[in-house]
Order: structure tokens, then sequence, then C-alpha cells
């Protein structure tokens, strides 16, 4: 077999992963969509490795100011988006 | 990237999984929240530990944002009403949009750090492709969450806004994108990508203003979705397999609530994108002289005080007047009296999926008490007593007895066959839709008028 592109192999792991989605998020309980909805908007934030890249080059450049406020805007979202989840989580409480 | 990195995140990928997996049941989502964090800390030291040329002022600086951001995060989630929660998700939608954007702007002035340039110095054509689709969905996500944002927090009038000719201008624009996405990925010119970028606010922005208010659990959703796309797009650029596999996972996630909210409403989600709807919808209201029988809270609290079963059905007018604490009070009363009290929530009350019952948790009702349409929908018929607090659409039989009924299809909560109803209203306004509610008129149902929080309250009061 010749040599297959990275983005080939990325590919082939996004498709999977849209299927575990898929499956995940079906198995989701409709009480908990609203959390659902504050979770992955945290972890769709990992976006923010981009953001670390491109501050932590040589140089102040104008990709580094780019990646300087990514870096805010998806800290707020990481952080905020945990912190909400996690405080929402705490209110579902079974009766007693 | 080096495999130890590679590695780290497909551990952040797998907790993220896990975080989504744990929320399956309440009993087993904080603990999946706490994974979610850990897998974002994995994300994030293998990353900073990494970076390949950062000096200790590359790190201050990181340092700096993460903190500002972090310390601004913290303090909103933490005070931030539970009302408020679908505005509070839309403002953050519209910041990872932003972030994509960026992110792939600094891919585009600074490729050498990224790995996607060729041996030339040129960046590879594939790595401009995905960086234009990330930058182009990263801007409709930032706009048109901008835009829902201001409708739920009534910064904007959450009517429809209906633009002559939108939909020709809509298309004209994103043909337009389209060949500057060509263009970029030819000549890899920055003013392409920027115009492409502008082009791109300004369709978001078009394609929100014109979606009603009670759309809004759909255009959530869907902006969800599109987040996740976006950042897939630049996991793509990045050859990062943490940000593809998030990216996948969000974008389906933001897909599968779009569709289960547009199945509950039995629209198309096209229908739901091109918007306008309940403009057009008003003009077939036919209120007639019919009659209405309306009551007081005392005969409320009488009926259901002496009822067994008493069936609660919220919606988004619970929120607007803040209730949720009065209802989980009558629940109380009514328990005390031997009453048995449930639920029932339809899939679209409110402005978000599942927005009720983060309300009702917050009131500290307990989640064995609540239950989706189609686990109560039956129990409507041995109900003595459905109060409907601030719903409208959700409970109409014209959905299901009137095929000329512009919701009719839509699926409903059998409201009706309770023996008694009580609908909380503040007026005969007709809802959302614009089409009148026939339960209004019928024998068993008794108008409560008034404010549902105060209302609530009243009953509660006389119930003492």
């Amino acid at each position: 077999m010749a040599e297959i592109d990275p983005t080939v192999f990325n590919l082939i792991v996004f498709v999977l992963a849209i299927f575990v989605g898929y499956y995940v998020v079906w198995s989701v309980t409709p009480a908990l969509h609203t959390p659902l909805m504050s979770v992955t908007n945290a972890i769709s934030s990992v976006i923010i490795v981009g953001a670390l890249i491109a501050t932590g080059a040589e140089g102040l450049k104008a990709a580094s100011w780019f990646g300087f406020v990514a870096v805010v805007l998806a800290a707020v979202n990481i952080f905020g988006g945990f912190t909400v989840t996690q405080r929402m989580l705490g209110m579902y409480r079974k009766r007693d | 990237m080096s495999n130890v990195v590679a590695l780290g995140y497909l551990v952040a990928a797998v907790c993220f999984i896990l975080a989504l997996r744990g929320l399956s049941s309440p009993a087993t989502a904080r603990r999946g929240n706490l994974i979610g964090i850990a897998g974002m800390a994995v994300a994030i030291l293998f990353t900073l530990f990494t970076l390949p040329h950062a000096s200790l002022g590359n790190y201050l600086m990181i340092l700096i944002g993460l903190a500002l951001g972090g310390a601004t995060g913290v303090v909103i989630a933490r005070r931030i009403p539970m009302t408020a929660m679908p505005q509070l998700v839309a403002g953050f939608h519209s910041l990872v949009g932003m972030a994509a954007v960026l992110v792939a702007a600094a891919a585009l002035y600074n490729p050498a750090e990224f790995h996607i340039t060729t041996p030339a110095g040129a960046i590879k054509g594939a790595s401009l492709f995905e960086m234009g689709l990330g930058a182009i969905i990263g801007a409709i996500t930032f706009s048109g969450s901008v835009i829902a944002f201001a409708k739920l927090q009534a910064v904007m009038r959450s009517a429809p806004i209906l633009f002559p000719q939108r939909h020709l201008i809509n298309g004209a624009i994103a043909a337009a994108i389209l060949l500057l996405l060509v263009a970029f990925i030819a000549t890899e010119s920055a003013l392409a990508f920027w115009l492409m970028a502008l082009l791109a606010f300004a369709i978001g922005f078009l394609l929100i203003v014109p979606i009603g208010g009670a759309d809004m659990p759909v255009v959530i959703s869907m902006l969800n979705s599109y987040s996740g796309w976006a950042a897939a797009g630049i996991g793509f650029t990045l050859q990062n397999p943490a940000l593809i596999i998030t990216g996948a996972l969000v974008g389906s996630s933001g897909a599968i609530l779009s569709y289960i909210m547009c199945r509950a409403m039995n629209r198309s989600f096209v229908s739901v994108i091109l918007g306008g709807f309940g403009e057009t919808a008003s003009a077939l209201a036919d209120t007639g002289d019919r009659v209405v029988r309306p009551g007081s809270a005392e005969d409320a609290a009488f009926i259901m005080k002496n009822a067994r079963s008493v069936i609660i059905v919220p919606g988004y007018g619970m929120a607007v007047a803040q209730a949720q604490h009065a209802v989980r009070d009558l629940m109380d009363e009514l328990a005390e009296e031997g009453v048995d009290v449930k639920f029932a929530i339809h899939p679209v009350a409110g402005r978000m999926p599942g927005h009720m019952n983060v309300l009702l948790a917050e009131a500290n009702v307990p989640y064995d008490v609540v239950f989706e349409m189609e686990e109560v929908n039956n129990d409507f018929q041995s109900a003595d007593v459905a109060y409907v607090i601030g719903a409208n659409d959700i409970t109409n039989p014209a959905a299901k007895e009137d095929p000329q009924s512009p919701i009719y299809g839509m699926p409903v909560l059998d409201v009706d066959k309770a023996k008694a109803v009580f609908f909380v209203k503040r007026s005969m306004a007709p809802g959302y839709a614009g089409i009148d509610n026939t339960l209004f008129y019928k024998d068993n149902t008794m108008m409560l008028f008034g404010d549902a929080k105060k209302m609530t309250e009243e009953i509660v009061r006389a119930m003492e």
C-alpha cells in the first residue's frame, strides 16, 4: 500500500468519532440536555491548543496576538462551561 | 507533533467521551464532568510543555490569557441565574466561534509554527481548505450566537424580523463565500481570508435574525453543532486528534438535539432555518365567540387539594415569571395533602433543550417526579388535575384535532384528557405560534388569569 496522507487518517478518526458521538448523545437523558449543551461547549474549547501554539511561537507577531485573544476567549468557555455544568448538575436530586 | 503528545490528546478525547457518557443519568453526571475537566487539563498541559519555541515571555502571556479568561468564566458561571441559561450557552457558543476564526488566522499568519507548510514554504492546499472552512463555520457560529444571545436577553425583539428578498441575498452571499474560499486556496491571500470571514459573519447574522423566540431551542442546538464542526475544521488544520474527535462529538451532539427539537415541533429543520414562523400563522387565529371559564386561586386550591393526582405542565412562562420556586411550594403543599404530583415536560418547553428540567432542579424538585412527554402522556387520562403554567402551544389539542391548524401534527401533551385543567395565563393573547388554543374553551378547563408566580403563590396560600 502506498503512503497514506495524514489527512486521510484524520478523516478516518473524524468519521468514527461522529459515530461515537451519535451513540453517546442518544443515551443522554433528556432531563440533562441543558448540561449537555454547556459541557459540549466547554469541551469544544479544546480549540485552545491551537491558540496556545500560536501564542507560544517565537517572537511577537500578528499570529501571537490572534492566539492570545483566542486563549482568553477559550479560557472563558472552558472555566465557565465546566463550572456552570457542575453547578447545574449539583442541583439534580432524587426524592429523599 | 511528537507521539507522546498525540497520545496525550487521545487521553483527552477519551475523557471527553466519558464526560458525555456520564450524562446518561443524573447519578453519574457529576463524575463525568470531572473526567471532562481532567481531559481538558491533560490537553492543555501536554500542549504547554511541548511548545517548541516558547520563552518565558510566551509562557507569561499564556498565563495572563488563561487567568483573564478563566476568572471571567468562573465569575459568570457562578453568578448567572438558572433562568438565563439559554443566553449564557448562546454567549459561550459565540466565543468558540470567534476562537476558531482567530486560530485559523493565526495558522495563516504563522504556518511554520503549525507545521502546515510545504518544503517550499507555502501552505499546503488541504490545510488552506481546512482552515478556511473552520473560519467560515466559526464566523457563522459567532455572529449567529450573538444574535441568539441578544434575542434571549431581550436586548433585541425576539419576534422574527424579515428582510425582503432575504433568501436571494443569503444565497448570493453564500456563493461569494465559496468563490472566496476557492480564491483563498489558490492564492493563500490574507485579503481573501478576511473577506470570507466578514461575509460569513454577515450570513450568520442574516440567518438568525428572522428566526423567532420560540424556535430558539433549534437555533441554540444548531449553533452548538456548528461550534463543533468549526473546532473539527481547525483540528484538521492542526492535525490534532483531540480537536478532531471533540469537534465530531460536539457537532453530532448539536445535530441530534436539533433533530429532537424539530421533531417535537413537527417542523423540518429547513423550515426553521428559513425563519419567519409565527408571522403568517396569526392570520389563521379564529377567536370566534366561544366562552372561557375564568376561575380564582381559591377554586384551584380547593379542587387540587381534593384531587388524587395532579400533573404540572411548565413552559417558558414559568421561566419568565421565575415561578419555579412557587411551583415547588405548590408541590410540597399538595404532597402534604397526600396528592400524587408529577411534572410533564415537553421537549420544546422553554428556550433550550432541557430548560425546564434545570429550573425545576434549581427549585429542588426531585428529578424522579419529572417526566418526559412519552413517559407521562398516558397518565393525563387518569389524572384529576392538569396545572398548566406558562405553556401554551405544547398543550393545544388543535394539533391533534384540526388539520387546518398550522401546528397540526405536532406532538402535544394530552392535557385536555385530565378531569380538570387549570391554565395560568396573563391574558387571552395567543401563544407563540399565533394560534388560538382550543383547550381554553373545553368544559373541563378553568382559566386562571394572572402572573404565573403570583397565581401559584395565591393557590399555595389558599391551601394552607
